[in-house]
Parts: structure tokens; C-alpha cells; sequence
């Protein structure tokens, strides 16, 4: 009986498959005929040249300084606005801000950067504004959903340790929750920036700023070999922030 | 003693650090252009105001609806060709990368040979190279190469989740007991023989899951994917959001939440049933 | 009467009655050792004179003061003046000793100061003080979670030297010490409450601690005290009714670890 669940399961996966192609009209013979393929590789060898003239190279840090900004500075807003609204959402002020604080963190969590992005660009003009703001909104319900689930898990014997002898709620929870509760915070903190510099170097693709809007424009210009060149310096950023993250986690939250 | 006890040592690190964090924090907010103060502003409030208002009530006309079930039905069907041809590139990829069969290591108490280690470096560098590249940068590539709509959304994620995929299930083959495979390998089974037979049937329900989660990563990536023009629900949205149609942009915000809602759980049965 | 307990019953959420009807005064000055068998309701007696538990009938007056009458602001300022060692601290594992102990005058200190030395140690002296008075001094700078069981517990003891309480309670205070240490660190704590005249009031398993420390002994059984005498007055008979048929107590738990989860996706 299981044995043929699993089969029937695997049968539907494969007509799943199937079926995604014939409804795409995807032609994989077609799409892998010489013709098709000769253009491809035409259009892949412009990239190969990548456009290392000084000025180019200027314009390009400058842009990968805005979205290296973009990234860290969202990701840094949404911790702060993360932790405000993960203490309703643990539930320390009682059950009807902390629904309320929850309906806003799924809210905010649901809607996806890009829409963000072109609903900023919408309020705050084009730009790299528009793009901060975006990642901010975004991650501070990824944030307050996974700090308040941190919260909840911190034990509160130390917290009530410091009530008993006279200190206040805050000072309880700076002296009794938060040591307790730092690395953990830290770790979801790197996580999403690594997610951020990813998205916040796309996110120009609707005027949000960053190297996203110069890629943007010099493959709308076809100028691929500026194009190729944003998409290297797009990897460096990327493969960089890796190893910062990597490391402060080595440095901080692991020790 | 006592002035060495008087001394914190964490002082100066702290020091500089909030030194550090200030020096960085003022460039940072002067390349980002940070101004919180657009969401409150009064005239940008009442233009997003009179937008976001528009929300109310979603789109639900007939026509409407055809298109949202179409868009929606191509960007399933977008997620899982992808994934079908991702699992193409990835699985002989991954089974170059991964050192787990080393024909050299089952000889060498498992340290693989020197060549051996340089061969494999290519194949992880392009692993690696494939999925550092955001896949909707591919789609904005690949758009341009095979024009708008679905293909483009299809191929990018194909090369991204290649490369995730790849990655992540060379560690998978070498994280488990490696002495069947080197067992069969020591008695002179092929490479192939000695993995069917010494690895996968250790893996396979990892495999399985981890390429159900991924799937579920898939389906949220065509959707964004869609705002470069490559098919599917992101580019019926962006559309939308272009003509200032809140309340389609609303409907279309609601069925992306059930799609991914929908394959939240449906991957969650699928690992339940596989594992 | 600094401490004074009138017809007290506590019973705890799940329904078992932790103490029964206790009446209890100690002076000024009094040192007091509180035994009996696991269970008998030492840890609830200690914790209701801490003010950490609510009786469900009778009344509580500590240094003076009815402790449930008063507001909480008022009962803040209350609690500042009780001291309570926990027999397995509640201390953040990555919290630093300095910080930990330095925790103890958060009561006493004000808002802004208090958070000043979470950044900075503000009295390291101080806090240098209490801990070499037990053996500790040079344990300052390190992680909580890099301490054993019994350094962990002297810890505990140090920031409530530090917070220098009018009322010095302490449930269990050297469980997890060897003997010798276990010794001293009584000594030490008997020691600073005769000198500052402090009320101290110990639960103890090790019934030798209690005679060889402490000048008045409670047994107490079942939520009851069974006997309140003078330490020449407990004998052996009223110590073997004391411990009838006890049961082989639950080791003590372990030390909470700290783990921190990465997301993959």
C-alpha cells in the first residue's frame, strides 16, 4: 500500500513536469537547436569583454557603495524596528497588541522586496531611499517574526531574578534576557544581510537605486560589456559580505 | 594585581568598535540617501494614500479572474520546469564535485589524491559562480536573449538552482558513512555502481527533501522574477503596479500569499511522505 | 520583627500545598538554617519571604512592611532591601562575572547608571571585593557559562554580598560545592552577616552545615515546621523524625546551555 502511494506520488511528479512544459510551450529541441544555440553563444561572448576603463570603474563602486549602504543600513533599521514590535508579538504586553503587532509583521513579511521597492519608488521618488526603506520594511517582519520566537525561547529565570531584587522591567530585561538573547539576534541579523546585499543589488531593476539600476540600464542600452562588468562587481560585493558575515558569526556568535 | 583587576580588558575592543560602527554609520547613511521622513510626508502620504486605498475592494472581475489563473498556473508551471531542468545540470555536477568518490581517497584512508582535488576545483568554482548570480539577474539575461516571458523565467532558474543544488548535495553525499562506497570501490565496482549502491540509499530521503524545500524557494523566485518581463504573477504585478491598479495589484498580492501559503504545505506533506 | 509570617498557606499552580499554615518571626540580626527533606517546602518558604512567591491566605510582613498590601512601585523598593541566593543561579551564560555581580545594586542604582554598566563596568573595585571574598577575584573578566556548577553558585553569592541587603535569604546556597568549600563559603556568609548585623535566613540539606553555623534551626515537613529551636536543643531523635523515610532526592539540574540556531534559506 505505501509502496504504491510512493509510486503513484512519483508518477504524479513526473506528469507534473511534464505538464509544465507542454502549458510554457517550452521546446527544448528548439530551444537547443544550432541556430538558437550560435545566437545564444553570440550574445553570451559580448559578455566576455567586460568594460575595465577608470571611469566605468568609478561609476561602479560608487554604485557598489550604494548598495553595499542599502543592504547594511535596511538590514540595520529592521533589527531596530524588528525588536520593537518582536516584544508585543512575544507577547509581554498582552494579548491584544500582541496580535495586533503580529497581523503587522506577517503583513509586512508577506509582501515581497520588489513589490516594497516599487511601492517606495512610488512614495520617496527613484533612488537608493527608495530601495533602503523597502529592504527595511521587509526584513523587519522577517526579523520580528524570528526575534519573538527567540523571545519566547530565552528562559525568564534570570529576568525574574532581577525583578525579585528590585530592578525594573527594562533593566530586568537588559541584565536578565538580553545577554541571553544577543547572539541569537546577531545570527538572524547576519542571515538577512547576506539575504539583503543579494536583494538590495536587484532591487534598481525598479529604480530602486544600487548596482541593480546600472546593470538595468546598459543591458537596456545593450551595452553588455558594462553590463558584464556590474554583474563582477555584483559577485565580488556578494562573496565579500559572505565572509564578513561568516566571520562575525565566527567572532560573536559561535564563541 | 589589584590595578591589573581594575583594568576591564573588553574597554578599548568596545571602544573601537562603536567608533567604528559611528565612522561607518555616516557614509552609510549618506550613499543610502536615508530619509524615513518620505513616509510621513503629507503629499507623498495622500499619492500612496489614494493608491493603497485603491486596494480596497481586490480586483475580482470575471476576465480578472481568467488571467489570475493563468498567471498563476504558468508560474507553477515555471517553478517546476525549472526545478526539472536544475536537477539535470545539478546531479552530474554534483556528483563531479563531491569528494565522497574519490577512487583515490577509498585507497588513501580517505584523503583524495592531489589531481583529483584539482579537477574537482572547476566544477565547484562554476557551482559556485552559477548561484552568486541572483536568478533574477539571469532572468533579466535571459530575457534579453529569448525575449519576454516564461522560457527566460524558466532557464534562470534552472542555472541558479543548478548551482544551489549542486552544492548542496555533493556535502549531502559526503556527509554520510563513506566506508560502503569505499568498500565497493576497493572491490572494483564503478564509480557510478559504488554510489547507486553505497551512497544514495543513505541520501536519498535528504535529496528529496531538501529539493521539495527548494522547489518551495522556486515558486517565491518566479514570482519575483516576473518583474524583468519573465512570465508568470511578478510580471502581471508589475503591470498592475505601472497602471496605478491598486486593487489589482491587491488581488494579485492575495493569490501570490495562497500560492506560497499552498506550497508551503504541500512541501510539507511531500517531506513528511518522502522522509 | 524583620521577618514575620502569620497563618501562611501557599499552594502552587498545580494544586499541591506547598506550605501550610506557618507562623514565623526572626529578629534583627538572627541567623537561621532551615532543613528537612526534599520537598518539604524549604525553596517555597525562602521564596515567600523573597517576596518571588504570593501566599494564598495569611500575612507577610517583611523589614516592617506588609509585602502584598503595597503597591508594586512601593514593593520594588522593598525587594531591594531582601537578597536572595537561588541554588542554581539565574545568571545569563554569556553574561560577564563583573556584569553579573555588578547586577546585584540594580534595585539601588538609578535608570541611567544602571544602563552605563551594561556598556561599561562602573565599580569594578567593588565587584572585585565581594568576588575575593570568595576566592573568586580572579574570575572577574570571564563568561558565566566558562564556570562550574559551584563557581557559578558563588557567583550568585557574590552579587548578593555586593548587593548588600538588609535581609539575606539563601535556598540551598552550596549544593553544588565540595565540603570544604561548602564550609568556607558559609563561614564567609555568616561572617557578613554578623559584621553588618544582617538577618540571614539558609535552607540546607547538609544537616552538620546547619548545627555548625547557624544558632537557631526550623525543620520543616510537609509545609509544616515540625521544630524551631535553638541549635543546643536539636538532638537526635527529633532529627531522625525529621527525615523519616526520605526518599533518594532528585539530582539537581544541570546548568542551562545556550544554543544558537542559523537559518539555511
Amino acid at each position: 500500500m505505501n509502496r504504491l502511494l510512493n509510486v503513484v506520488m512519483v508518477l504524479c511528479i513526473g506528469v507534473a513536469v511534464v505538464a509544465s512544459f507542454v502549458y510554457l510551450g517550452i521546446d527544448l529541441g528548439e530551444l537547443g537547436d544550432s541556430g538558437n544555440l550560435q545566437r545564444m553563444a553570440a550574445y553570451a561572448q559580448r559578455f566576455l569583454s567586460p568594460d575595465l576603463s577608470p571611469g566605468h570603474l568609478q561609476a561602479i563602486g560608487r554604485g557598489a557603495l550604494e548598495t553595499l549602504a542599502m543592504s547594511a543600513l535596511g538590514t540595520l533599521l529592521a533589527a531596530v524596528f524588528g525588536l520593537l514590535l518582536a516584544l508585543p508579538a512575544a507577547g509581554r504586553f498582552g494579548w491584544p497588541l500582541q496580535s495586533a503587532s503580529r497581523l503587522v509583521l506577517n503583513a509586512l513579511r508577506a509582501v515581497p522586496e520588489l513589490v516594497w521597492a516599487a511601492l517606495m519608488v512610488l512614495a520617496a521618488g527613484l533612488g537608493p531611499n527608495a530601495g533602503t526603506l523597502a529592504l527595511a520594511l521587509h526584513t523587519t517582519g522577517v526579523l520580528g517574526r524570528l526575534f519573538a520566537e527567540a523571545l519566547e525561547n530565552t528562559p525568564s529565570e534570570p529576568a525574574d531574578a532581577i525583578r525579585l531584587q528590585g530592578g525594573n522591567a527594562v533593566l530586568a530585561f537588559c541584565y536578565g534576557t538580553l545577554p541571553n538573547l544577543l547572539p541569537q539576534l546577531l545570527a538572524y541579523v547576519l542571515y538577512r544581510w547576506e539575504n539583503n546585499i543579494r536583494m538590495a543589488s536587484v532591487l534598481g531593476f525598479v529604480g530602486a537605486g544600487g548596482l541593480g539600476q546600472m546593470l538595468y540600464v546598459s543591458l537596456s542600452l545593450f551595452q553588455e560589456a558594462q553590463g558584464s562588468t556590474v554583474i563582477l562587481a555584483m559577485l565580488l560585493l556578494v562573496l565579500a559580505v559572505d565572509s564578513l558575515s561568516g566571520w562575525s558569526r565566527q567572532r560573536w556568535v559561535k564563541a | 594585581m589589584l590595578t591589573r583587576d581594575t583594568r576591564d580588558p573588553a574597554t578599548r575592543p568596545r571602544l573601537l568598535l562603536s567608533l567604528l560602527a559611528l565612522v561607518l554609520l555616516w557614509p552609510g547613511i549618506r550613499f543610502s540617501e536615508l530619509d524615513l521622513g518620505v513616509l510621513l510626508a503629507s503629499d507623498s502620504q495622500s499619492e500612496m494614500g489614494r493608491f493603497v486605498a485603491a486596494f480596497w475592494p481586490p480586483a475580482h472581475g470575471d476576465e480578472f479572474v481568467e488571467l489570475l489563473w493563468q498567471t498563476t498556473l504558468q508560474t507553477l508551471a515555471i517553478a517546476t520546469a525549472g526545478m526539472a531542468l536544475a536537477l539535470l545540470l545539478a546531479v552530474p555536477a554534483s556528483l563531479l564535485a563531491s569528494r565522497a568518490l574519490s577512487l583515490s581517497a577509498a585507497s588513501r584512508a580517505g584523503h583524495p589524491g592531489y589531481w583529483g582535488q584539482l579537477l574537482r576545483w572547476p566544477v565547484r568554482g562554476l557551482l559556485i559562480f552559477l548561484r552568486s548570480v541572483p536568478e533574477i539577474v539571469w532572468a533579466l539575461l535571459f530575457v534579453r536573449a529569448v525575449g519576454l516571458g516564461p522560457t527566460a523565467g524558466v532557464l534562470a532558474i534552472a542555472i541558479t538552482y543548478s548551482g544551489m543544488l549542486g552544492k548542496v548535495y555533493a556535502e549531502i553525499y559526503e556527509s554520510v558513512d563513506q566506508r560502503p562506497a569505499h568498500a565497493l570501490l576497493q572491490s572494483g565496482s564503478s564509480r557510478l555502481a559504488a554510489f547507486c549502491y553505497g551512497i544514495l540509499p543513505n541520501v536519498a530521503a535528504e535529496l528529496l527533501s531538501y529539493t521539495v524545500y527548494r522547489w518551495e524557494c522556486a515558486i517565491r523566485a518566479s514570482v519575483v522574477m516576473g518583474f524583468v518581463g519573465a512570465g508568470g504573477l511578478g510580471q502581471q504585478m508589475d503591470l498592475s503596479l505601472r497602471m496605478f491598479a491598486g486593487g489589482e495589484v491587491a488581488s494579485l498580492l492575495l493569490t501570490f500569499l495562497a500560492l506560497v501559503l499552498l506550497a508551503d504545505q504541500l512541501s510539507r506533506l511531500l517531506r513528511w511522505r518522502l522522509a | 520583627m524583620t521577618l514575620q509570617l502569620t497563618q501562611v498557606s501557599v499552594t502552587h499552580a498545580h494544586g499541591v500545598q506547598a506550605l501550610r499554615g506557618i507562623d514565623l518571626r526572626i529578629g534583627a540580626g538572627e541567623q537561621v538554617a532551615v532543613i528537612g527533606p526534599s520537598g518539604a517546602g524549604k525553596s517555597s518558604l525562602l521564596n515567600l519571604l523573597a517576596t518571588a512567591l504570593r501566599p494564598g491566605s495569611g500575612e507577610v510582613q517583611l523589614l516592617g512592611e506588609p509585602a502584598w498590601q503595597l503597591s508594586a512601585r512601593q514593593r520594588q523598593r522593598l525587594r531591594a532591601r531582601i537578597g536572595l541566593i537561588h541554588q542554581s543561579p539565574p545568571l545569563p551564560p554569556r553574561q560577564r562575572v563583573v556584569t553579573a555581580v555588578l547586577a546585584g545594586k540594580l534595585g539601588q542604582w538609578g535608570f541611567g547608571k544602571s544602563l552605563l554598566n551594561l556598556l561599561h563596568p562602573l565599580d569594578i573595585p567593588g565587584a572585585t571585593a565581594a568576588l575575593a571574598r570568595l576566592d573568586l577575584g580572579d574570575k572577574l573578566f570571564v563568561q558565566c557559562q566558562q564556570l562550574s556548577g559551584g563557581q557559578l553558585q558563588r557567583v550568585g553569592i557574590a552579587r548578593v554580598l555586593y548587593q548588600a541587603p538588609e535581609v539575606l535569604l539563601a535556598d540551598e546556597p552550596v549544593s553544588a560545592m565540595d565540603p570544604v568549600l561548602a564550609e568556607h563559603t558559609l563561614s564567609v556568609l555568616c561572617r557578613h552577616a554578623r559584621e553588618h548585623n544582617v538577618t540571614l535566613v539558609a535552607s540546607l540539606h547538609a544537616v552538620e552545615l546547619a548545627l555548625a553555623h547557624f544558632s537557631r534551626v526550623i525543620g520543616l515537613r510537609d509545609g509544616q515546621i515540625l521544630f524551631d529551636l535553638p541549635t543546643e536543643a536539636v538532638d537526635r531523635p527529633l532529627l531522625d523524625t525529621l527525615y523519616a523515610n526520605e526518599q533518594l532526592q532528585p539530582s539537581p539540574t544541570p546548568p542551562t546551555t545556550l544554543s544558537v540556531q542559523i537559518p539555511r534559506c
